[in-house]
C-alpha cells in the first residue's frame, strides 16, 4: 500500500451528516490533509466550516486561496467557487463555467487532486444527487490513487455513488462507518 | 501516466508558444485551472492533442482570439456581492470626497459589469463627474462589450437585486434603455471611462489612482504573479489609496500584506499604508 498524503471527499444531499459520520471515525490527531467538497447553495456566508469544526472538536478551514495544505487539517469549499490542488500543494479558487449545476464541483477537486497527488490520494464519493464526482474519482484511479465509494444501498440518496459505480470499479465499496474505519488505518505520508 | 505526462508538457508549450508568438504571458497563471482550459479548448477545437492546437494558434492569429476566449474566465455580474458595494459606500466614499479629482483604476475589467457598477455608485455620490475610470482588460472581446454595455435583461433582473441590496438609491431601470431582450445601459455612465488592453502579467503602472478595483482576476494567477500585481496597484495607488478585492481573495498570503491595511475585511477592502 501507498502512503497517502492526501484524501479528497465529495458529497452532495445527504452530505453533512455523512461526512461527519466519516470524520468522527478519525482520531483526533490524524495527520493527513482532508480536502471536501460538498455541494450547497450560493450564499457568500456559508457555516460549514464553522459546523464541522464544533461537531468535531477539531480544526476545521474554508479553503483560502493560495493556502498551502498543512498535514492533519480538515478544508471545505466556500459556495460559489471552485476548489483545486495545485502542484505545489496549495489550493486555488475559479469561477469557471458550473459542472452539473455545481459549483464548487467535486470533478475538479478530484481531478486536479489526482493530478498533483498521483499515486498518493485516496478519493471518497458519498451520497448525493447529481452524478458530480464520477468521472474525478475515474481520473484518481487512472493516476494511481485508491477510490472509495459509499454503498448506494446505504447512501441516503443513491445517484452519486451509482454514477460513479457506472464509470469504474472502486477499489472499496463501503457503508459510511467502513469508510471511517478504512480512512483511520491509512498510513500517512512523511512527504 | 506516460500520456498524462504528455498532455503536462503540450500545455506548457502551448503557453509558451502563445508568449513567444502574441506576447501574451499565462506562465504564472494558476495551473489547474489553465489545464482544464486548454483541454476543454481543445476538445472544443476538435484537436486531437494540445500540440494540434498549439500547430494552429501559431500559424493563424484569428485562431489565437479564439482561444483567447477559452483562457479568459468572463465570469461576471454588476454589483455582485452587494455587501461589497455597500461598504464602499458607506466606509470609502467618504474618504474619496476629500479629493478634488478621483482616479479609479478597475484592473480585468472583463465584459464591463464592474465598471457600470462603479459609475452607477459614484453618480449617486455625486462624484461620477470628477472621476476618471481606468477599464483594463487583456481580452480585446471583452473590452468591445464592455464599451457596449449591453445586457440581457435575464441578467438585469439578477443585477436589479444585487443593486438594491447594495444601497441603490432609485430604480435601476432609470440607468438602462430595454430593447429586444436585452438592456442597454446609459452612455453617460462611461463618458468618464478609458477602456484599454493592459496586461497585469506584462505591462507596467500608467498613472496614479485613488482607488484600485481588481476583484476575482487574481484567483487565476499563482503568488509570483499575484505579487506582481500587488506591486503595481501599490506603486499606482497614492498615499492612503485603496484596493479592493474579491470576496475571497486576499492579501494574506503575499510578500504585499504589510504594505496595506484592512479597512472592512471581510468585503476586501484595504488601504495603503
Amino acid at each position: 500500500m501507498n502512503p497517502v498524503e492526501a484524501i479528497v471527499l465529495g458529497a452532495s444531499a445527504g452530505g453533512v451528516s455523512a461526512l461527519l459520520t466519516v470524520f468522527a471515525a478519525l482520531p483526533r490527531d490524524y495527520p493527513i490533509p482532508l480536502l471536501c467538497v460538498l455541494h450547497l447553495p450560493d450564499d457568500r456566508h456559508s457555516q460549514l466550516a464553522e459546523v464541522f469544526s464544533r461537531r468535531l472538536h477539531r480544526p476545521v478551514r474554508e479553503a483560502q486561496d493560495k493556502q498551502h495544505i498543512e498535514p492533519g487539517m480538515i478544508y471545505v469549499a466556500g459556495p460559489g467557487y471552485h476548489l483545486s490542488v495545485e502542484r505545489d500543494r496549495s489550493v486555488s479558487l475559479s469561477q469557471e463555467e458550473r459542472v452539473h449545476f455545481s459549483r464548487p464541483s467535486i470533478d475538479f477537486l478530484f481531478e486536479s487532486a489526482a493530478d498533483a497527488y498521483g499515486r498518493g490520494l485516496v478519493g471518497v464519493l458519498l451520497t448525493g444527487a447529481n452524478e458530480d464526482g464520477a468521472r474525478g474519482l475515474a481520473r484518481i484511479q487512472q493516476c494511481g490513487g485508491r477510490t472509495i465509494v459509499q454503498d448506494p444501498a446505504q447512501a441516503q440518496v443513491a445517484v452519486m455513488p451509482e454514477a460513479a459505480l457506472a464509470l469504474l470499479r472502486p477499489d472499496h465499496i463501503l457503508p459510511l462507518n467502513g469508510i471511517g474505519h478504512l480512512l483511520a488505518t491509512l498510513e500517512s505520508c512523511e512527504c | 501516466m506516460i500520456i498524462e505526462r504528455n498532455t503536462d508538457i503540450e500545455i506548457r508549450l502551448l503557453i509558451e508558444a502563445i508568449y513567444l508568438k502574441y506576447s501574451y504571458d499565462f506562465r504564472d497563471y494558476s495551473g489547474a485551472s489553465i489545464k482544464r482550459r486548454v483541454l476543454h479548448a481543445t476538445r472544443q477545437f476538435e484537436c486531437a492533442t494540445v500540440s494540434a492546437l498549439q500547430e494552429r494558434v501559431l500559424h493563424d492569429p484569428g485562431m489565437f482570439l479564439q482561444l483567447l476566449q477559452y483562457l479568459t474566465i468572463p465570469v461576471s455580474e454588476m454589483f455582485r456581492d452587494p455587501e461589497h458595494f455597500l461598504a464602499l459606500r458607506r466606509e470609502v466614499v467618504p474618504h474619496l470626497r476629500t479629493w478634488p479629482s478621483i482616479k479609479i483604476w478597475i484592473a480585468g475589467c472583463s465584459t464591463g459589469e464592474e465598471v457600470y457598477s462603479m459609475a452607477i455608485l459614484l453618480r449617486e455620490e455625486g462624484l461620477l463627474e470628477r472621476t476618471i475610470i481606468y477599464a483594463t482588460d487583456i481580452n480585446p472581446s471583452s473590452l468591445e462589450k464592455a464599451k457596449q454595455g449591453i445586457y440581457s435583461m435575464q441578467s438585469i433582473r439578477e443585477y436589479t437585486e444585487n443593486y438594491q441590496r447594495a444601497g441603490g438609491r432609485q430604480a435601476f431601470s432609470d440607468y438602462y434603455t430595454a430593447a429586444y431582450g436585452n438592456a442597454i445601459l446609459d452612455s453617460s455612465l462611461r463618458e468618464n471611462v478609458t477602456f484599454a488592453d493592459h496586461s497585469l502579467a506584462t505591462d507596467s503602472v500608467f498613472s496614479e489612482t485613488q482607488l484600485v478595483s481588481c476583484r476575482n482576476v487574481l484567483i487565476y494567477f499563482n503568488k509570483n504573479l499575484q505579487d506582481r500585481a500587488f506591486g503595481l496597484f501599490h506603486e499606482s495607488l497614492c498615499h492612503r489609496g485603496f484596493l479592493v478585492l474579491g470576496s475571497k481573495e486576499t492579501l494574506d498570503f503575499s510578500a504585499y500584506s504589510d504594505r496595506f491595511e484592512a479597512l472592512v475585511k471581510p468585503e476586501r477592502i484595504y488601504r495603503k499604508l
